[in-house]
C-alpha cells in the first residue's frame, strides 16, 4: 500500500499527533535496545484508545500492511525493529494503572505502564510486582509480556509469564480476546503461556493483570570472592542441595568484577576470580537462620571471602554493582555486544572455558554476568565497531556462544528474546518440523502474517542456507573435527 | 524397547490419521471421569515411561509421560525434593502425561504455583506422528512459542505426550497446620489478607465453618507465624491434605455432581449447597444438582467459570464454553498440531 493512502486513511480516526511520518519524527523509532539494526518505518502510529489500536489493526489486515508494536523500546534483541514498509505501532501511551486491588493482590494495567511503576504504586499496600529485568526503571508491562521478561529473582519468583493473570489482546483481525482471567485458572487452552514471550507475532496487547505479591519482610544479602570460577559454581550447586532457594544467586567473572567496581564502588574483592551474591528474603526468623546456614556453605565451598551486607544500604550497594555491569563494562570498549543463553548450571564450568577459548581465537575480550540460580548466562563481548571487522567478529563469536549453550542441553535465549537477531540460532535449536510447527501456530492467529513478521521464527529456507556448520541437539554433524 | 514404542506410536497415528480414525489417548486411565470421553480406539501411552534424567542440585528431572507419578515423587523425596504443584493422582497408577495433560494441581497451587508454571519443556509427537521437542532443561527458556506450557491442561486434544521436563523444589523444612473456627465471609477476608502478608502459607481449606491453614518453611517462621496468627495446631495434618488432594475427606463423598468452580480470590459465589473452599478463595468444590446453565450462570456473576468435575452421566457442555472469538482461535491452534483432527475428540469440547 502506498505511504500516502496509508496516511490519508489513518488520519480518518486518528489525531494529527498520533501519526508520525516525517523522517525527522521516524528517527527515534528507527531500533531498539539492539542499536546494532535499525530500520525507519513506513508510519509510526501512537494510539490512545483501544477502540484506535483495534482500527488500526482492521485497516493494516484490510490492506495488507504489516505492524510492528512497541513498548518502551529496551528490548535487547531486534523485536521491536521496524519494517521499512510497515507500520510501528508504538503503545507509549497506555501508561494508566487502570486498577490495584490490594485485597485480592493485583493490578490491572496498560500495557505501556513501566515495570517499575506498579511495584511503585503497590508498595502502599505492601505488595509488589516480582519480575525486576535490570531495566526495570523504563521498560514496559506489554514488553515483558511479548518477551516474557526474567531478572534477578527468577528462581524463587519465576518469571513474566508466571507471575501474570490476565491479558486483552487484540488479533491483527481487529477481535478482541481475554486470555485468562482474574482467578487462577481458565478452561480451555494456556493461552496466557502461549501470547508470554511470543514477541508481538501473535496480537497486541492492551491490557494485563498481574500478580502481587507481598514484600519480604527482611532482604539480606551475602557476597563471596572465589579463587576459581569452578568453586563458585560448586558453591551454587551446594546452596540449592542444601535445601534453600534463595531470592536471588548471581555470579559475575573478573573482568565484570573490575568494571562494576571501578564504576560503582559496589565493594567488590578485587583479588579473585568470581563474586557469588546471594539473597535470601522471606519472614525475618527464616531468614536469619538461612543467612548463617549459607555462610558455612560458602566458606565450606573454599570462598577466599565472604560478607554479609551490614545493612540495606550495603545490601543495595552489592546489588548496585550487579545491576550496572553491563555499562560498567561498556566503559571498557567502545561498544559490547550482550548475549542471553541459558545453559544447565553444571556446564558452567565448561562453558566459561570454552567461550574463553573463542575469546582468544576472535581477539575479542569478554565478560561474564550469570543469573547462576537459574543458569542463565550473559556474555558481554568487548569490541570496537570503529574497527574494520570488529562488529562482524563479535557476532561470530556471539554465535558460537549461543550454539555452544544449544550443544550443552541449554537454550540460545533465557530472557532476551530471539527478535532478529538470534533468528539463525532458531535453525540450531529447532529442527524443521518444529520451526514448522511454528509456523502453523503462528497463521492459526495470523494467517496472512501481517504481525512483526520475519522475527522470532526463522523461515525454513533460512534455514536450509544457515545450516551449512549445523549442532543439532547437542550433536553437531562433525563431532570430532577440530573447531577453535 | 522405547525406540521400538515411538515407532509404534507414530505408525498408530499416522494410520489414524489416513484413515481419519480418532485416537484416544489413555496413560492409567485415572483421570478418565474428567472432561468428555473421547472417541475412537485406545492409543496406550503407559508403557512408554521411566525417568530418563534427575539432577536434584540443578532441579530438575525429566522422565518418560508413562512414568507414575508416585515413582517420581518416591526418587524425588529421597532427595529431599518435591513436585511443587502437589498433583492430585486420582488412582494408584497415575502417570505424568496424565498429570501434565490434565493441567490438575494440588492444595499448594495458590502459593507456589500450577502444573503450567514448572513444565519446563516437553517432547511431543503431533497428529502427523512427528516427534517433536519444545522447551529444555533450564529454568529461562524464551527461544520459540512456549508450546511446552501450551500442552499443560490441553487433555490431550494437540499432541501424545512423550517427555517431561519439570523444575521441582525442596521439600520445606517443616510444615504446621492450623485451624481456626469462622464464617465463609471471615474466611475469605483472613485468606486474602493473610496472603497480602509475608507468611508462609502454602495451603487453604475451608468447609463447615472450619478454616484450615497450612504453613511450610523453617521452623522459626513457623513458630513465629503461629504465634502472630494464633489457631489451634492440628495433629495428622498430612492425612488430612491428602484427603483434599485425592478428594478422599468425607466432603467429597456425595452422590450429587461435583462442580469445581474457578474464581477470583475475593468473591463471593451464590450457589446455596455444600461447598468446599481452596486456594486462598480461588477454587471453589459444588456438589449440586442444579441445571448446568444455572451453575455456570452464577459462576460467572462472580467473575468466574465452572466445570463439571465429576457426575454420574456426561452431558454435552463439561468445560465451561468459550467465547466465540476465542473457540476460533482454540479450533484452528487444534489444526496446526492436529490437522487430522485426531487425538481425543471431545474430551475437551465436543468437537476437538
Amino acid at each position: 500500500m502506498k505511504s500516502d493512502r496509508l496516511l490519508k486513511r489513518l488520519r480518518e480516526f486518528l489525531p494529527p499527533e498520533s501519526i508520525l511520518s516525517e523522517r525527522e519524527d521516524l528517527n527515534p523509532y528507527e531500533s531498539d535496545g539492539l542499536t546494532a539494526f535499525r530500520q525507519l518505518p513506513l508510519v509510526v502510529v501512537i494510539p490512545e484508545t483501544e477502540a484506535q489500536v483495534q482500527q488500526v489493526l482492521r485497516l493494516c489486515f484490510a490492506e495488507a500492511v504489516p505492524v510492528v508494536a512497541r513498548g518502551a523500546g529496551t528490548g535487547l534483541s531486534g523485536g521491536a525493529l521496524p519494517l521499512s514498509n510497515g507500520v510501528l505501532l508504538s503503545l507509549a501511551k497506555f501508561s494508566r494503572i487502570e486498577h490495584i486491588d490490594p485485597l485480592a493482590r493485583t493490578a490491572r494495567v496498560q500495557p505501556g505502564v513501566r515495570n517499575l511503576a506498579i511495584s511503585e504504586a503497590a508498595a502502599a499496600f505492601g505488595l509488589y510486582y516480582a519480575p525486576d529485568p535490570s531495566s526495570q526503571i523504563v521498560c514496559s508491562i506489554g514488553g515483558n509480556v511479548a518477551e516474557n521478561s526474567g531478572g534477578v529473582h527468577c528462581l524463587k519468583y519465576g518469571l513474566t509469564v508466571n507471575n501474570i493473570l490476565a491479558l486483552r489482546v487484540i488479533t491483527i483481525e481487529g477481535e478482541i480476546l481475554e486470555i485468562g482471567s482474574a482467578a487462577l485458572d481458565s478452561t480451555g487452552y494456556d493461552l496466557l503461556a502461549l501470547m508470554t514471550g511470543s514477541e508481538g507475532m501473535l496480537g497486541v496487547i492492551t491490557e494485563v493483570t498481574v500478580k502481587l505479591l507481598p514484600k519480604p519482610e527482611r532482604a539480606q544479602v551475602l557476597l563471596a570472592g572465589f579463587d576459581s570460577v569452578e568453586k563458585a559454581g560448586a558453591a551454587v550447586a551446594d546452596i540449592i542441595s542444601a535445601g534453600i532457594i534463595p531470592a536471588g544467586l548471581e555470579m559475575m567473572d573478573k573482568l565484570a568484577i573490575r568494571a562494576a567496581e571501578d564504576f560503582v564502588h559496589a565493594g567488590y574483592p578485587l583479588d579473585v576470580e568470581a563474586i557469588l551474591l546471594c539473597e535470601l528474603d522471606g519472614m525475618n526468623e527464616e531468614v536469619s537462620v538461612e543467612i548463617k546456614r549459607v555462610h558455612s556453605i560458602l566458606q565450606q565451598a573454599g570462598a577466599t571471602t565472604v560478607r554479609t551486607a551490614l545493612d540495606d544500604a550495603e545490601r543495595l550497594k552489592f546489588w548496585a554493582g550487579r545491576k550496572a555491569a553491563f555499562p560498567a563494562v561498556g566503559r571498557l570498549a567502545p561498544d559490547y555486544y550482550c548475549m542471553d543463553g541459558t545453559i544447565p548450571r553444571k556446564r558452567l564450568p565448561q562453558v566459561l572455558r570454552r567461550i574463553h577459548d573463542y575469546s582468544a581465537h576472535f581477539g575479542l575480550a569478554v565478560a561474564n554476568v550469570f543469573h547462576a540460580g537459574d543458569g542463565n548466562l550473559h556474555p558481554l563481548i568487548l569490541y570496537d565497531a570503529n574497527k574494520p571487522g570488529e562488529l562482524v567478529r563479535a557476532e561470530a563469536f556471539g554465535a558460537k556462544i549461543l550454539e555452544l549453550c544449544v550443544e550443552v542441553g541449554g537454550s540460545i535465549t533465557g530472557e532476551h528474546g530471539v527478535g532478529v537477531e538470534k533468528i539463525d540460532q532458531m535453525c540450531v535449536q529447532f529442527m524443521t518440523q518444529e520451526l514448522a510447527l511454528f509456523h502453523a501456530l503462528k497463521k492459526s492467529w495470523d494467517e496472512q502474517g501481517l504481525l512483526n513478521p520475519g522475527k522470532a521464527v526463522p523461515t525454513l529456507h533460512r534455514c536450509a542456507e544457515y545450516g551449512a556448520m549445523h549442532v543439532h541437539h547437542g550433536k553437531a554433524k562433525f563431532p570430532n573435527v577440530p573447531r577453535f | 524397547m522405547m525406540q521400538t514404542l515411538l515407532d509404534q506410536f507414530s505408525e498408530s497415528i499416522r494410520l489414524a490419521g489416513t484413515r481419519r480414525r480418532p485416537l484416544r489417548i489413555r496413560g492409567s486411565g485415572s483421570k478418565d471421569f474428567y472432561g468428555g470421553t473421547p472417541s475412537g480406539e485406545v492409543l496406550d501411552a503407559s508403557g512408554y515411561r521411566g525417568i530418563v534424567d534427575y539432577a536434584p542440585e540443578e532441579l530438575v528431572l525429566t522422565a518418560r509421560a508413562g512414568t507414575l507419578l508416585h515413582e517420581i515423587e518416591a526418587v524425588l523425596a529421597e532427595q529431599g525434593q518435591m513436585l511443587p504443584f502437589e498433583p492430585p493422582h486420582f488412582g494408584p497408577r497415575a502417570t505424568l502425561g496424565g498429570c501434565v495433560a490434565a493441567g490438575l494441581s494440588g492444595p499448594r497451587r495458590a502459593s507456589s504455583g500450577a502444573v503450567r508454571d514448572f513444565v519446563l519443556g516437553v517432547r511431543m509427537m503431533n497428529g502427523l506422528g512427528e516427534s517433536l521437542q519444545f522447551g529444555g532443561q533450564v529454568m529461562k527458556n524464551v527461544a520459540g512459542y512456549d508450546v511446552s506450557r501450551l500442552m499443560a491442561g490441553s487433555l490431550g486434544t494437540l499432541g501424545l505426550l512423550l517427555e517431561v521436563s519439570l523444575k521441582v523444589l525442596p521439600k520445606p523444612q517443616a510444615e504446621a497446620t492450623l485451624q481456626f473456627e469462622l464464617n465463609e465471609l471471615q474466611a475469605l477476608e483472613k485468606m486474602n489478607r493473610w496472603a497480602g502478608q509475608p507468611f508462609p502459607i502454602s495451603a487453604t481449606c475451608y468447609h463447615d465453618h472450619v478454616l484450615t491453614l497450612r504453613l511450610s518453611g523453617a521452623q522459626s517462621a513457623i513458630q513465629a507465624t503461629h504465634a502472630k496468627l494464633g489457631g489451634q495446631l492440628m495433629v495428622a495434618d498430612d492425612e488430612f491434605w491428602h484427603g483434599i488432594r485425592e478428594q478422599t475427606s468425607r466432603f467429597f463423598r456425595e452422590e450429587s455432581s461435583l462442580w469445581r468452580v474457578s474464581l477470583p480470590s475475593t468473591a463471593t459465589l451464590q450457589l446455596p449447597s455444600k461447598q468446599l473452599i481452596e486456594w486462598g478463595g480461588a477454587l471453589r468444590w459444588v456438589f449440586t444438582d442444579e441445571d448446568g446453565a444455572k451453575v455456570r450462570a452464577l459462576a460467572e456473576q462472580a467473575r468466574g467459570q465452572a466445570t463439571l468435575f465429576r457426575s454420574a452421566t456426561k452431558p454435552k457442555i463439561i468445560f465451561h464454553p468459550l467465547p466465540k472469538p476465542l473457540l476460533q482461535v482454540h479450533q484452528r491452534m487444534k489444526r496446526a498440531f492436529d490437522p487430522q483432527g485426531i487425538f481425543n475428540i471431545g474430551r475437551m469440547y465436543p468437537d476437538f
